[in-house]
């Protein structure tokens, strides 16, 4: 099997156990860190840790982060209606995951 | 190479003001949108559509779009007549944070070169590549063992000529143990190439389970329906009960009523904290097939003297 022979990748699972510095969070969604305190101000990811230098957020910040911002540019969007759809994503998907279980 | 017809794609008439073409555009994104979307091959309409927006948007492409005819019909196999872009000049950035790389070999053809930038070389260009986005479906079963999957990615790269190519690439990729459904992996390095001097981008997997005949996950917490008989439930019994890693002894309490929840702690998909497994009792009724058996419904009517609408009032 020519599988076989690749190297097998391990990556890192973006849960709440995987904690970001401000300046990792930059890095992963190319954000500068001026448009990450926006994105703080307006509740869409909320850091931990007294002051900017000490934040830590969540390993799901990053898909959070990603997702207002292709919304942003590809809907119009400002910063709280980002904000907004994302809340209302989050619970259309838990709706999702449960009536899954009582239509399966 | 198929004509498209972005008026067709973005549903105007060809003579739409600039105004709806924008208002056609933004319902269709939000329609379309891959983050939104429920719509099957949503991706693939928001690429369509963004494309289309792309040329109609900008009223030097979209005359020049124009001036192919509107004889042209959705699919007809095209060449682009000689010269057909004389007299229009694209100014290269009109690929307002469209991702260029995904459109079609048709918008290549008419628009390509002005991307480009007339296919000269810049040497002193450096940039990170792009990230890539992918789904990854699993069972269950993975999510409580781990396992690897072989994944072939779609990447863009700058060619020779300067014009981005697709390569693609494949790729074995660890799913460890305890993942959940939405949850995103993020393999740093393993995105598109950069150009130049720069870093490649990462490479992001949504992780999404296939469904499973009995059982449901919701979160890190699993749900099984589990039929027992009448006089399980209602006198109590141990029972089987099946759980992803392997059937278990369940006590089933007496006076049990279908719909009861018995949640199996640590159960579910594993972790720190794992999650529980809910097995769901679902009152199974046996068959009134024979003599005997409907003689013991007969008893139980006449020795119950049960109204199962009671609440109801009736």
């Amino acid at each position: 099997m020519k599988n076989q022979l690749l190297p097998l990748l391990s990556g890192e699972v973006l849960d709440e156990n995987v904690e970001l510095s401000l300046a990792d969070l930059c890095q992963a969604c190319r954000l500068s860190a001026e448009q990450v305190f926006e994105l703080v101000e307006e509740g869409i990811v909320e850091p931990v840790g007294q002051g900017a230098a000490r934040w830590r957020f969540q390993g799901v910040s990053v898909r959070r982060v990603h997702c207002a911002v292709q919304l942003r540019r590809d809907l119009g969007v400002n910063w709280a209606g980002a904000a907004l759809a994302l809340d209302l994503l989050d619970e259309l998907h838990r709706l999702r995951d449960r009536l899954r279980r009582f239509e399966g | 190479m198929e004509f498209k017809d972005y008026y067709q794609i973005m549903g105007v008439k060809r003579d739409a003001t600039q105004d709806e073409i924008k208002r056609a555009y933004r319902k269709l994104a939000r329609k379309y949108h891959p983050d939104v979307s429920k719509e099957p091959d949503a991706e693939l309409h928001f690429k369509e559509v963004g494309e289309a927006y792309e040329v109609l948007k900008d009223p030097e492409k979209r005359a020049a779009y124009d001036q192919l005819g509107a004889n042209w019909r959705a699919g007809q196999d095209f060449r682009p007549p000689p010269e057909w872009d004389q007299g229009f000049e694209f100014h290269g950035g009109g690929f307002t944070g469209a991702d260029a790389s995904q459109f079609s070999d048709f918008f290549e053809s008419l628009f390509g070169r002005g991307f480009a930038g007339g296919g000269r070389p810049r040497p002193q260009f450096h940039a990170r590549g792009e990230d890539a986005h992918a789904k990854v479906l699993i069972d269950l079963d993975d999510a409580y063992h781990g396992a690897s999957r072989t994944l072939t990615l779609k990447a863009t790269e700058l060619g020779p000529d300067g014009r981005p190519r697709v390569k693609e690439r494949v790729l074995n990729v660890r799913i460890p143990k305890g993942v959940r459904q939405g949850q995103h992996i993020r393999l740093a390095g393993q995105g598109d190439p950069g150009i130049g001097q720069g870093k490649p981008g990462d490479l992001y997997l949504e992780i999404e389970f296939r469904s499973h005949p009995f059982y449901h996950a919701e979160g890190r917490d699993v749900f099984v329906d589990l039929p027992v008989a009448p006089w399980e439930a209602a006198l109590g019994a141990t029972v089987k009960a099946p759980t992803p890693a392997g059937p278990v002894d369940l006590k089933v309490p007496p006076g049990s009523v279908g719909g009861r929840k018995l949640r199996l702690q640590g159960r579910g998909i594993p972790g720190n904290p794992a999650g529980d497994l809910y097995v769901v009792l679902k009152v199974a009724l046996p068959p009134a097939d024979s003599a005997a058996a409907k003689a013991v419904y007969q008893e139980m009517e006449r020795t119950l003297k049960f109204n199962p609408r009671a609440h109801l009032g009736v």
